[in-house]
């Protein structure tokens, strides 16, 4: 293609990221340089309808002066990075000089928030993906071997995780999964454990979370593999037959290699979706026994009143890092695959 | 000067008014636009103060639970998205530490005739907010169970647990105590509120250095361990809600809950009979011989936006008083507890009155306490699982604290 | 692939038939104690008490004096009117899904037929555009838009919508692109067409499989959004997510939890009819027989 033909094919799409993501994301690493000014602390007094106490407060005009020379707050350069509440450089160095043996170096760095925040999403990130993947492979290409009658409804009801919004959906299964809950009593019953709890225990909250993001996410898998198994041409298939190939060799040979731009897609996307995995933690409010790296930079905007956002800027920018190298093995099947394509 | 000036504009402007039209409330022209949580008692105050809409007086009104997220940008934008925000102890301080909310002493001097000296908010002798309802976590019982183990209603934790153990070795609940103690801001705030029980302060006087790791906190987070003993063991995923629905299933007969969830819980939906009958609100309890209850005391009120123009101002204070007004109380009194005149306690309001009444304090209005909020928030519940020591919780908060108080420039 | 017309041992299809009604149940169960449970009270759908409350509602029948009530609808659609952020969605998700998919069909069928290094990294960036944790860029949205006289209104949020899924649409059709057949589009470029003319009349008629599985991704995503919408849009704007939130209550005030309920399942009628219209489509390009290899 020609490059003044792609440039016009590309353009507003192009204009649209620019526009609202590039440069927000550029603005967001600024202020991760930043911090604000030190603030001008007075005594004064407090009165309230609870009564009278003199407390610190800010002195607004003091600071503000500050504040005009250089708007943009105290440079602050990756101290912010590397602070406890993010990468923690100098307690993981302290950490690591004190610990006498391995278990206790890692005891002390899962104390770290970011730490053991990044524990729990590699392991959710690992342990949802490919089981993403390949059932929903089967379950599109069950589905697909449905009269066409039956079909419509399937996939609408196949979508269902995906249509009921978080919100709701992951307060319901909240409910369910209680100890009094329709899922938690069974399993009670099924383990013939009346003390079991799938919230009290960190193992089981997780695998709890985990089945909850295969649920949500297999939809998404599913509806693509079904898209693309419509576009499998008939006369390769059939070919395949005359040659002999028995169904699964037809799958393996045949279907797979010609639905992989979709499942090297699919799989970018749930990597990096898994990745910023944040819904199911505050809608099971499981934060005791899990937290990720967007449930850190949620918390620093959402989780009170005031809103840290250079704190939240840098978790972003770790975040975009940790997708980056996650996706790299992906990414250099993509590239090869563009390379082998004739320019 | 400042303020003599804007009195003298004002003033021309109401007479000018008072020969052209004459609003519902008196108000001569100007926009009013309101954010504000989104919650009954407030969509009573915000929908009386748009009575005042109309002849030249425009009044919008943003109901979100966003809201927190919304005031800062909200306000800095110059002219600001909004003239007035609802707002509480704790995010009055932030707003003010940037300078986006306006002094009321000349629109309280000419507008606030009707208002009652303990709803004026001041600091260092500059009203900047007015108060208007008031909310606390405090003690809820069941005094049919109480009384089946013969236990007197409990006025200090120490007395909670035992009363707790009393029922749990009668056999009658295994787990007769909850509080909301999901990590995060309700666990941070339980942190607070019992912290606050000592009597001790937060802070180095005069600093913004934190000090929690001494002999307070360790005796604050050996009640709270030694309370969650006797709580469900899924009590890190306990909210508001949770605990609300556990107690009108009947499953618990001690609890600390918001005083506003005592009219939920006492009304006939969702419980039965035994229960909402025999539930009985009390003053938060005492910590030991603390000088003051476990507890933290809140309001809710108006402050009105920097970044508007004195006209806008004036009419948006005018229409949020008559939002506060007598008439919307006594039309919404049982909605929650309201510090305005004509105000009439109920029987859900008598735990929060219990609770002042016993001196407990407001929750400290420090630019820093939401920053201290937040690290006890995320950082007690490996101590409460009992996979780390008192010490090392307390330390850990004290280092997320210092980590996210020197972004804000509070400390170096 | 019509696998009908093959021979298909009866073992084989008893077990893809049991494979997808046990993915059925799994998928489907907890919508449907949803939707039981929207009949009920609240005590009865969150009940502590007897889950088997939920199946019978037996606080329902104390509560209202019978077994079923319409109360959470009644609460959500007068009271509350919903419908009111039911008609923001709808304009938000037309016009997001119109407008995503006209740029991503653009700029994927651009990105899969060119060869130059550019695309690729291209691609690359667009990943590292999506890597970007939505609730950090909205929160940056805030202050300008506020001050630009911006925030509030559906165009903002439909626009910052748009742009926020580009990259997943782009990268989705991108990869729909790629198996459409290379020798289609440029065979009639050596018939004389444009770039763009082979696009429209080749490129089009086959591509609408891929468009319409994009499409329903796009719209997923603006109909379930909550991040944006909850913070871009003034109250008078709001769309139904946030308005659902709106019912759930906060730590100190109870919420009406059965409005959310009532309202989460009565929003997803008009989604089953959507789908099914829309499950014609994808299949009616397929019997078309346009994609052959």
């Amino acid at each position: 293609m020609k490059h003044r033909t792609f440039i016009w094919f590309i353009l507003p799409s192009l204009a649209a990221m620019v526009l609202f993501i590039a440069l927000p994301i550029f603005s967001v690493f600024t202020q991760s340089l930043f911090v604000k000014h030190d603030k001008v602390l007075i005594e004064a007094e407090v009165c309230g309808p609870f009564g009278c106490k003199t407390e610190v407060s800010v002195d607004v005009a003091a600071t503000a002066e500050i504040q005009k020379e250089k708007p943009l707050g105290k440079f602050n350069g990756f101290n912010t990075y590397t602070n406890r509440n993010h990468l923690a450089v100098k307690e993981v160095r302290s950490a690591w000089s004190e610990a006498s043996s391995v278990a206790q170096f890692f005891g002390a760095l899962l104390n770290l928030p970011f730490y053991k925040a990044l524990l729990f999403t590699i392991t959710y990130t690992f342990c949802v993906t490919p089981f993403v993947i390949v059932l929903g492979l089967f379950i599109a290409i069950a589905v697909n071997s449905l009269p066409p009658l039956f079909k419509g409804p399937t996939i609408f009801m196949s979508l269902l995780p995906m249509i009921v919004t978080p919100l709701v959906g992951a307060l319901i299964l909240f409910w369910m999964t209680d100890a009094e809950g329709i899922i938690g009593s069974t399993l009670q019953r099924i383990f013939n454990d009346n003390e079991l709890s799938l919230k009290a225990s960190k193992t089981l909250t997780w695998i709890m979370l985990m089945v909850y993001g295969i649920w949500a996410s297999l939809p998404f898998s599913f509806i693509v593999f079904y898209a693309g198994l419509q576009t499998v041409p008939e006369d390769t298939l059939e070919a395949a037959m005359i040659d002999g190939a028995n169904r699964w060799e037809r799958i393996r040979y045949v279907v797979i290699p010609y639905i992989m731009p979709l499942v090297v897609f699919i799989t970018l996307i749930l990597l990096m979706d898994n990745f910023r995995v944040f819904e199911p933690i505050i809608g099971f409010s499981a934060q005791a026994n899990a937290t990720s790296l967007s449930w850190i930079i949620y918390n620093d905007l959402r989780g009170g009143e005031i809103q840290y956002f250079g704190s939240a800027s840098a978790t972003s920018m770790l975040t975009i890092i940790g997708v980056g190298l996650l996706l790299v093995p992906v990414l250099i099947r993509t590239w090869r695959d563009f390379n082998a394509k004739s320019v | 000067m400042f303020q003599f000036k804007s009195m003298v504009a004002s003033a021309a402007i109401l007479i000018g008014s008072a020969t052209i039209s004459y609003a519902g409330c008196g108000i001569s022209g100007g926009n009013v636009s309101i954010l504000a949580n989104d919650f009954p008692a407030l969509h009573a105050v915000v929908s009386a103060a748009e009575a005042c809409a109309g002849d030249g007086v425009t009044i919008s009104k943003n109901h979100t639970k966003e809201h927190n997220s919304l005031q800062v940008p909200g306000l800095t934008a110059n002219p600001a998205e909004y003239s007035v925000v609802v707002l509480a102890n704790s995010s009055l301080v932030p707003l003010m530490g940037e300078g986006l909310v306006r002094p009321l002493d000349d629109l309280v001097a000419k507008h606030g005739g009707s208002l009652q000296k303990h709803q004026l908010v001041t600091i260092d002798g500059k009203i900047m907010a007015i108060a208007f309802m008031a909310n606390a976590q405090h003690l809820f019982y069941r005094s049919d169970i109480l009384a089946k183990v013969g236990v007197e209603a409990p006025t200090t934790y120490e007395e909670v647990l035992a009363a707790a153990k009393a029922i749990k070795s009668a056999g009658l609940m295994d787990h007769p105590f909850a509080f909301n103690t999901a990590p995060g801001w309700n666990l941070g705030e339980e942190f607070i509120n019992m912290y606050m029980g000592t009597g001790a302060d937060f802070f180095k006087p005069g600093t913004a250095e934190v000090s929690i790791n001494n002999e307070h906190g360790i005796a604050t987070l050996n009640m709270m361990k030694a309370l969650t003993e006797y709580s469900n063991p899924d009590f890190l995923t306990f909210n508001s809600d949770a605990t609300q629905a556990l107690w009108e299933a009947g499953d618990l007969a001690l609890a600390n809950f918001w005083g506003t969830r005592a009219g939920p819980i006492m009304d006939a939906e969702g419980s039965t009979e035994e229960v909402t009958s025999n539930t009985v609100v009390a003053s938060a309890p005492f910590l030991g011989d603390g000088p003051r209850p476990s507890s933290t005391l809140w309001w809710d009120g108006f402050s009105i936006a920097s970044n508007v123009s004195d006209a806008d101002a004036e009419a948006s204070f005018i229409a949020m008083m008559n939002g506060i007004s007598r008439e919307m109380v006594m039309a919404n009194n049982d909605l929650t507890v309201w510090l305005i005149d004509g105000y009439k306690p109920s029987a859900t309001s008598a735990g929060v009155t219990a609770t002042a009444a016993n001196g407990a304090a407001p929750y400290p209005m420090l630019p820093f306490m939401g920053t201290l909020h937040g690290a006890a928030g995320a950082e007690l519940s490996e101590f409460l699982q009992g996979s780390e020591s008192a010490e090392q919780a307390l330390a850990d908060i004290e280092a997320a604290y210092n980590a996210a108080a020197k972004e804000k420039g509070f400390l170096d | 692939m019509n696998i009908k017309a093959q021979q298909r041992p009866a073992i084989l299809t008893l077990v893809l038939v049991l494979f997808v009604i046990v993915w059925l149940f799994i998928a489907v169960f907890p919508f449907l104690w949803t939707f039981w449970g929207s009949f009920k009270v609240e005590a009865d759908f969150f009940s502590k008490v007897d889950w088997k409350y939920a199946i019978f509602g037996v606080r329902t029948l104390v509560e209202t004096g019978s077994s079923f009530t319409g109360s959470g609808y009644e609460g959500a659609w007068v009271t509350h009117e919903f419908w009111r952020s039911v008609i923001n969605t709808s304009i938000v998700v037309v016009s997001v899904v119109v407008i995503s998919l006209t740029l991503g069909t653009l700029g994927g069928y651009a990105l899969a037929r060119s060869g130059y290094r550019y695309a690729f990294w291209l691609l690359m960036l667009a990943l590292i555009f999506r890597a970007m944790p939505h609730i950090t860029l909205v929160s940056g949205y805030l202050l300008p838009f506020f001050q630009w006289n911006l925030w509030g209104h559906l165009p903002t949020t439909i626009i910052v919508m748009v742009a926020i899924n580009q990259p997943f649409t782009l990268w989705m059709l991108h990869s729909f692109f790629l198996n459409i057949p290379k020798d289609m589009d440029e065979s009639a470029m050596v018939d004389g067409c444009t770039r763009f003319q082979a696009f429209r009349y080749v490129i089009i008629p086959v591509m609408w499989p891929g468009v319409i599985t994009t499409g329903l991704f796009s719209f997923l995503l603006a109909y379930n959004d909550f991040t944006v919408t909850a913070l871009l849009l003034s109250q008078e704007n709001q769309t139904m997510i946030p308005k659902i939130n709106s019912f759930l209550g906060s730590t100190q005030v109870k919420g009406n939890i059965m409005f959310a309920v009532s309202a989460v399942v009565s929003a997803t009628l008009p989604l089953f009819v959507l789908v099914m219209f829309f499950q014609r489509q994808i299949v009616s390009g397929l019997t078309a027989g346009a994609v052959k290899g």
